[in-house]
């Protein structure tokens, strides 16, 4: 009874962010709870209750809880830690603006956005952007705590068999309405959660020219990223951003393709196994952290990359 | 309508921190400091509402040093109706925070409360939500679109999957992300005047605020620093290397 994680669906299925934070739990302690809300829980509920290490799985399904309002959201997961040290979830769209409101209704201070679990009540969180790491010591007497999606593998196993229980879905709080979606919906794989990315910058130009970005990514089964300049001048949608205020990733190859390297985008993909950018000012900060830098006009650069991976590899990317 | 926005004072977005070698933390004496950019855009939304008629009153609020005087004096340039300053050294943490703004809405009634999305300096991304659940308010976070009428707050937030469009009651916190507005510069004779305008003061002890924080930074460590990589002179050289060399392309 000691850890709770809020879980979340995504599409249906179990969110990555929310197997990295049941990884995260599992450093804490032998076994861990699960909440999930929604409106339909069961298959959710299910792949949860599978997982390696998982106690026991609550659910609270109504159809009030569909679209995941904090109002309505937040009462149930504090209501139901009663009784654990801890609570987390991924920090993700969702555990970003649902659980402060659940810590400050427990009246603890929340620690966002953890990278590590030092002991039970020790955790390391970047700060100004990623460039530096606190060590932080809470002295709350339930840990309320977002976990970075990047930082712990998402967990896995499909042969445990925890019960699962209905719990109080509660009511419409009647203080919001949503009024739905406007999903992207790209077809590829997910940003946080791919093997490799590619990003485009400003440099790109225009929304026709990234479209080559976006066909290099799919002959490589890649997710595509941008850099804040890139959304704003609207070459791609909101959410592709990368960086402090958009997603964090770390994929094993990361291709920044005329992005200059701002700090705040850094802080999104400094921790990918291996950055290759290619940009044509050789002075670009960029060329800092990447492993490797190419000197070179983006557009000649992904023709020609384009030209060479269609000769020489297959269409679906890295293989095992 | 009244609107309270939050200004935190901050270490310029653009000037590359120094963490300090013996791990207390991070050197800020000698940086530029700024208003948090979301605060600004927030700052920004609410001086358009107040031009556009539908907003009567924004009270800026800075929890902090008294150096924190500078932003406010910013926001009244900016368009401000008022400035209020909390004094608070060292910094509080965000429930302390929202501990704080939550007295200040018990004598102010703002309709609506707008905040950054994350202060730069910690980036919790907490204060709105939890101000919001002190309160038993509605909130909508991340906000790149905003409308405001006596009737509630439509607006548009930015998440994992693209969007999301919610329909608040008021009093409703907002927290706002970058795409919202481009905050304007203010011009000589509002700064001039700003210089010149009061700064109302409140104590935590007349809000009823424990500044005691909950979390204790034990030590700020730099991150991991990359080694520095190769430069390649082709295209098919750095297909090679990322082949063969990184293993990270079939
Ligand atoms: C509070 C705050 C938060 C922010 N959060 C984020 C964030 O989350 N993510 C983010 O990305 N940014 C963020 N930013 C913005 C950030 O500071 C930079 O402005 C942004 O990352 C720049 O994007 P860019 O590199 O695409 O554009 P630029 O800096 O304009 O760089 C474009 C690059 O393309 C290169 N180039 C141009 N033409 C070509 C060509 N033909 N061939 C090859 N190369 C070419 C140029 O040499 C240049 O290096 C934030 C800023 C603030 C203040
Ligand atoms: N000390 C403060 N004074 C005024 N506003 C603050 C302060 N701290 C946080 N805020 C507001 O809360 C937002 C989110 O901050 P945080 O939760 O610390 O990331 C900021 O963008 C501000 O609008």
């Amino acid at each position: 009874m000691s850890v709770l994680i809020f879980a979340e669906q995504n599409g249906g299925q179990l969110a990555a962010a929310s197997r990295s934070a049941v990884t995260c739990g599992l450093e804490l302690a032998e076994t861990v709870d699960v909440l999930i809300t929604g409106a339909d829980c069961k298959p959710v509920a299910a792949e949860a209750a599978a997982l390696r290490g998982v106690g026991r799985v609550l659910v609270a399904e109504a159809d009030h809880l569909g679209a995941a309002l904090a109002e309505n959201v937040a009462p149930i997961i504090q209501r139901e830690a009663q009784g654990y040290l801890y609570v987390l979830a991924g920090a993700n769209s969702n555990g970003k603006n649902i659980m402060p409101r659940v810590a400050a209704g427990l009246g603890v201070q929340q620690i966002s956005d953890i990278v590590s679990v030092i002991d039970g009540e020790t955790f390391i969180r970047p700060i100004y952007a990623g460039n530096a790491l606190a060590r932080v010591r809470s002295v709350d007497s339930t840990r309320v705590i977002t976990v970075r999606p990047t930082a712990f593998e998402p967990a896995t196993g499909t042969d445990g068999s925890a019960a699962i229980e209905a719990v109080d879905p509660g009511a419409d709080s009647g203080l919001v309405e949503h009024q739905g979606f406007q999903l992207s919906g790209g077809s590829g794989p997910e940003l946080g959660s791919a093997d490799i990315v590619i990003s485009g910058g400003r440099g790109v130009g225009s929304a026709e020219n990234f479209a080559l970005v976006t066909r290099l990514a799919e002959r490589l089964n890649a997710a595509v990223g941008a850099s804040r300049a890139a959304v704003d001048a609207g070459y791609v949608p909101n959410d592709y951003q990368v960086g402090q205020t958009g997603k964090v990733v770390a994929p094993a190859l990361y291709l920044a393709v005329g992005i200059s390297g701002a700090i705040q985008h850094m802080a999104g993909m400094r921790d990918s196994r291996v950055i290759a950018a290619i940009n044509n000012d050789p002075e670009a900060p960029i060329f800092e952290v990447a492993d490797y830098g190419l000197v070179q006009d983006l557009m000649s650069a992904l023709e020609e990359l384009e030209g060479i991976l269609a000769t020489t590899s297959s269409p679906l990317g890295k293989s095992a | 309508m009244k609107v309270l926005v939050g200004v935190k004072r901050v270490v310029d977005a653009y000037v590359k921190i120094r963490v300090r070698g013996d791990g207390s933390g991070v050197d800020t004496a000698n940086a530029k400091m700024s208003m948090n950019p979301f605060d600004e855009v927030a700052l920004e939304a609410a001086v358009r509402l107040q031009e556009s008629g539908v907003v009567t009153e924004v009270l800026a609020v800075s929890v902090g040093p008294a150096s924190a005087h500078e932003q406010l004096r910013t926001a009244l340039a900016m368009g401000a109706t008022r400035a209020l300053h909390v004094a608070a050294d060292p910094a509080l943490e965000p429930l302390a925070v929202a501990h704080t703004l939550q007295g200040i809405c018990d004598r102010e009634a703002p309709d609506l409360v707008l905040l950054g999305k994350q202060a730069i300096d910690d980036d919790c991304n907490q204060t709105g939500q939890m101000l919001a659940a002190l309160q038993g308010w509605a909130q909508a976070t991340s906000v790149s679109g905003l409308e405001l009428d006596a009737g509630g707050a439509s607006v548009t937030r930015e998440i994992d999957g693209g969007l999301e469009h919610l329909a608040l009651r008021l009093p409703a916190v907002v927290s706002v992300d970058l795409r919202l507005n481009d905050p304007r510069h203010p011009k000589l004779p509002d700064i001039m005047k700003a210089k010149r305008a009061q700064i109302e003061t409140l104590t935590l002890e007349e809000l009823g605020v424990d500044p005691e924080p909950r979390l204790s930074v034990l030590e700020v460590t730099e991150p991991p620093r990359r080694e520095p990589g190769v430069r390649v002179s082709t295209v098919g050289e750095l297909v090679e290397r990322l082949r063969n060399e990184a293993g990270v392309l079939s």
